[in-house]
């Protein structure tokens, strides 16, 4: 057990928003723009609502996959009894705290089903073996059945998770930990069930004759390493506005840098695997999927993502000094996210332009749209309570936490 | 290979002394350091976090080492399927061209991997002047037992600041249980 003394190390001022602080207008900040985005979708959508519905998707497909990543993140802390990253978590919870707000955000995409996954297009199975062998799975009654039990697990465990740290806060009671712990582990499982179901239904069935054994871990990769890209650029950014910056040390920074190393390694051994396999068997109902991003002007996107999300990261951020220094490592990770936001485009835009690259206004709108609502959202969470779980009992652990 | 350690010159080898706790030595080490003594060495069981930094030690070379066998290991396993597939060999596989990078990716890694991991090994050996099958400090009974139980610093009769009394002295000043002079 902990002493009490110990759990008294950090004062609240140490661990919350000052009135007065910059960040404090982050949330209306970035509902402003939100807003923008969001008139500016209204402007440009009506006249390429297919455009639109794919860049809303992409734009969606990436803030979700951060909120999913901190889920998977906050809950591997629990059941691994983690004690570095307890001052960490926070940022965390607020992050998987947006899922309801990215549940409302999914809602515009159904107006554009039929431009978007080819399979609901009534008839498209009637002259098509393939679909109407996969008709049981993909249909639109049993595809929006899925979609309202995703967003209904995922809230459940963000709510759960999120109102037992908060409550923890007050109380002070141990036993919060021991249960949250103890719900874990299923929820890991649940959790990565529900996440790779649904890449398959909102990434996969962009191309309903497309077969991929693994697609689910590889949407899972870029979740993890995306979330981590964005605790990399917060935790550091927060540090360089005197907040938390005598709570967070650089040996939890070198921390969150191994973590983005390993884990824009174990992307990269996902994506290779995965085309590597379908390359190697060479059969054309996977290989297309591939033919078309290696092809015309996807090929300089493909060969971007090998050398952005894994080369140039592997090296640097390989060194000791590059993770222990918050502008460095942020750097890293701003990068890293950027090239996540450009995997989740790769995923998905092909299927609207196999002629090549075709980069549009309304890519940058549905980004700032939902970005603005995500931000907006985590950060008016982060202006309700403390930075850290001030009252968890590893608190002490992690504030002492030392790489050796 | 260094199967016995350098050794300095003169009638004593160093000064052993014996600590009761990892907290008492990485406390002498502190002070053992700052007293600027650069020839010495702390023996635990077992691994005493915070020693490294305790004892003053700089970064090791080590994984320095590690990179430029990892990298050359990769070099290695690409250059040889190429020689292999593309230049000794050329057979066609499953219809691929002759030199099909992607195919190499998996050996390419595996060898690296390889290389990285000997080079761990061997390099820490060698930087730590292993194995030795001779070392001064194994005239002393005491000191049997720092695989056991006790925890110790020797420090060295060439350290600039070596004196056979004064730094007995200091030793215990710092609270050894017990003070050994060992000769050569």
């Amino acid at each position: 057990m902990i002493p009490e003394s110990d759990r008294a190390a950090l004062r609240p001022e140490q661990a919350t928003i000052p009135p007065g602080h910059p960040w404090n207008r982050i949330p209306v900040i970035a509902a402003v723009c939100a807003l923008l985005g969001v008139v500016a979708c209204a402007i440009l959508g009506p006249a390429n609502p297919k455009q639109f519905f794919f860049s809303w998707l992409v734009s969606f497909l990436f803030f979700l996959s951060l909120a999913l990543g901190a889920l998977f993140f906050v809950l591997i802390q629990y059941a691994s009894q983690g004690g570095w990253g307890i001052v960490l978590r926070r940022i965390g919870e607020t992050t998987f705290a947006t899922v309801p707000v990215m549940a409302a955000l999914f809602l515009p995409l159904l107006l554009g089903l039929n431009d978007l996954y080819s399979w609901t297009i009534p008839g498209a199975a009637e002259h098509d073996a393939l679909l109407r062998w996969k008709a049981p799975y993909l249909n639109v009654p049993f595809f929006l059945i899925r979609a309202a039990l995703y967003f209904g697990i995922w809230s459940f465990i963000a709510v759960l998770y999120y109102r037992g740290s908060s409550g923890q806060d007050v109380t002070g009671d141990p036993r919060v930990s021991a249960r949250l712990r103890r719900l874990a582990g299923p929820a890991i499982i649940v959790l990565a069930l529900t996440q790779t179901f649904a890449s398959i239904d909102w990434i996969m069935s962009l191309t309903p004759h497309w077969y991929s054994t693994m697609f689910g871990v590889y949407f899972f990769a870029g979740s993890f390493v995306g979330f981590i890209a964005l605790l990399s650029v917060v935790s550091a950014a927060m540090r360089g506005a005197g907040l938390l910056d005598t709570v967070i040390s650089a040996e939890h920074l070198q921390d969150i840098g191994k973590f983005l190393f390993a884990f824009t390694a174990f992307w990269a051994y996902i994506a290779f695997s995965q085309f590597f396999l379908m390359w190697y068997a060479n059969l054309p109902e996977e290989t297309f999927w591939f033919k078309t991003r290696i092809e015309g002007s996807w090929l300089p996107v493909s060969l971007l993502l090998m050398a952005g999300h894994f080369v140039a990261p592997f090296f640097y951020l390989m060194g000791r000094r590059v993770k222990r220094n918050g502008a460095t490592l942020a750097v890293g990770g701003a990068w890293v996210l950027a090239m996540h936001f450009v995997d989740i485009y790769w995923q998905v835009m092909p299927t609207l332009h196999p002629e090549g690259f075709r980069p549009s206004a309304l890519d940058v709108a549905a980004l700032v749209a939902i970005g603005g609502c995500f931000v907006a959202a985590a950060s008016w969470l982060m202006r309700r309570q403390a930075l850290v779980p001030m009252r968890d009992p590893r608190l002490a652990e992690s504030l002492a936490f030392e790489n050796v | 290979m260094p199967l016995v350690a350098r050794l300095p010159k003169g009638p004593y080898f160093g000064i052993l002394g014996e600590f009761a706790s990892p907290a008492d030595l990485q406390r002498a080490c502190a002070r053992v350091r700052d007293a600027g003594f650069t020839r010495w060495d702390a023996h635990s069981p077992f691994p005493v976090h915070g020693l490294a930094r305790a004892m003053g030690i700089g970064r090791s070379p080590l994984p320095w080492i590690v990179l430029g066998m990892g990298l050359t290991g990769a070099a290695l396993g690409f250059v040889l399927q190429w020689w292999v597939h593309a230049y000794a060999y050329p057979l066609v596989i499953s219809g691929k061209p002759y030199f099909s990078w992607p195919a190499y990716i998996p050996i390419t890694f595996e060898v690296g991997v390889l290389f990285g991991a000997l080079g761990a090994v061997f390099g820490m050996l060698g930087l730590n002047r292993l194995p030795m099958h001779y070392h001064p400090l194994f005239k002393s009974k005491v000191f049997e037992r720092a695989s056991d139980d006790a925890f110790f610093i020797s420090i060295e009769s060439w350290d600039p600041q070596f004196d056979p009394s004064a730094t007995g002295k200091l030793l215990e000043s710092l609270g050894a249980r017990s003070v050994e002079l060992l000769e050569s």
